[in-house]
């Protein structure tokens, strides 16, 4: 478990140090996903141990957004005065992406005939 | 506990020790999350019962009636918080072990990343423009469908509030985890990785646990779709910002 751990504060690390030094506009721990995505092609496979922290933390991920989330009660005033612009766009846009984004993909994927029939929902 | 009366002088004594541990509020944080995941599996699993909506307003509640500031909270939520960053770096897992289908299907993502980057900025910043948002909001809106830590950064740069911003994001996040079943149902997307991709574009990490609860494919694909768009959200605002 350590080791796994410190290899995903290692590669987290590299990537805000390389993000910085190259004041490039890409976010450090994006960074840090490609370069764990390397370390493990060179290792070609996964360690058990990362195994066991990916299991463990992706299936909780939403838990890690709930303190910024708690940071709605600084904006109260701000959210009463404007909440119907702020609602109709929230609304409209996420509804709106996640349709237009499924829609582009599954047009493609089938254009290029790449579909997979047996990967019904 | 010693059966001696409690004293006000050695409860106020107890309440400034807690509130100046980070104990307290990190064990609220995960106790409140507990509790919404409970409330959800009570609920049959139903996307309409987000943990993290419930856990957001059962924090909020405790904070506002005992008088506790957001930042004394954060002195102790912000071990949770610091986690973001790690949990990124480790979507690498479930991308290494798909890596041939995603290879595979590179074009499709690229075209849908691009689309629907584009749409989540322009629909958003342009639907609450049309009703009359102030500037300061609109900045803050912008990156709402990038995951927070990048969207905070993104709202600061360009003359938004990244608090603001922060709580836009998990708001967009919860409606996208509420919506991706019966939308991309009504819509007949039936493959996971088109599903998985969609909900990560629009919704990034909230939309991406969802798609993991329910398929390890497209919980990969969301996971991805997070990660691209957190990159192209970052590049696309300033410039699309420029253009207001």
């Amino acid at each position: 478990m350590v080791h796994a751990i410190l290899a995903l504060l290692v590669c987290q690390l590299l990537g805000e140090v390389i993000v910085r030094a190259a004041g490039v506009p890409i976010p450090g721990p994006v960074v840090g996903t490609l370069l764990l995505l390397l370390a493990l092609a060179a290792l070609r496979e996964v360690p058990d141990q990362m195994n066991t922290v990916a299991g463990a933390v992706l299936s909780h991920l939403s838990l890690l957004f709930v303190p910024a989330g708690v940071g709605i009660m600084l904006h109260v005033a701000r959210i009463r005065a404007e909440w119907v612009p702020l609602l109709a766009a929230l609304l409209v846009s996420t509804l709106l992406t996640m349709a237009v984004t499924a829609l582009v993909f599954f047009w493609v994927m089938r254009r290029m005939n790449l579909h997979e029939p047996e990967q019904q929902p | 506990m010693n059966g001696a009366p409690a004293h006000a002088d050695n409860l106020d004594l107890l309440w400034v020790y807690l509130q100046q541990e980070p104990l307290l509020w990190l064990t609220a944080t995960l106790a409140a999350y507990a509790f919404g995941h409970w409330l959800h599996r009570a609920a049959g699993s139903s996307p309409l019962v987000n943990s993290v909506a419930v856990a957001i307003a059962l924090l909020v509640a405790i904070l506002v009636l005992s008088g506790t500031s957001y930042a004394t909270y954060f002195e102790g939520a912000q071990f949770v918080h610091f986690l973001l960053g790690p949990a990124t770096v480790l979507l690498a897992v479930p991308l290494y072990r798909n890596f041939n289908r995603v290879r595979r299907l590179l074009v499709p993502m690229l075209a849908a990343l691009l689309v629907g980057s584009v749409t989540a900025v322009v629909s958003a910043v342009g639907v609450a423009a049309a009703l009359g948002a102030s500037t300061e909001t609109l900045f803050s809106l912008a990156p709402k469908s990038a995951t927070t830590p990048i969207a905070m950064g993104i709202a600061e740069e360009i003359g938004g509030l990244p608090s603001l911003t922060a709580a836009l994001v998990i708001i967009t996040g919860i409606l996208g985890a509420m919506a991706v079943t019966p939308l991309l149902n009504a819509l007949r997307v039936t493959d996971w990785a088109a599903r998985g991709f969609a909900v990560g574009v629009a919704s990034h990490g909230i939309g991406a646990a969802r798609a993991f609860q329910v398929n390890q494919l497209a919980g990969t694909f969301a996971g991805i779709a997070m990660a691209l768009n957190a990159l192209l959200t970052a590049l696309l605002v300033p410039l699309l910002v420029g253009w207001l």
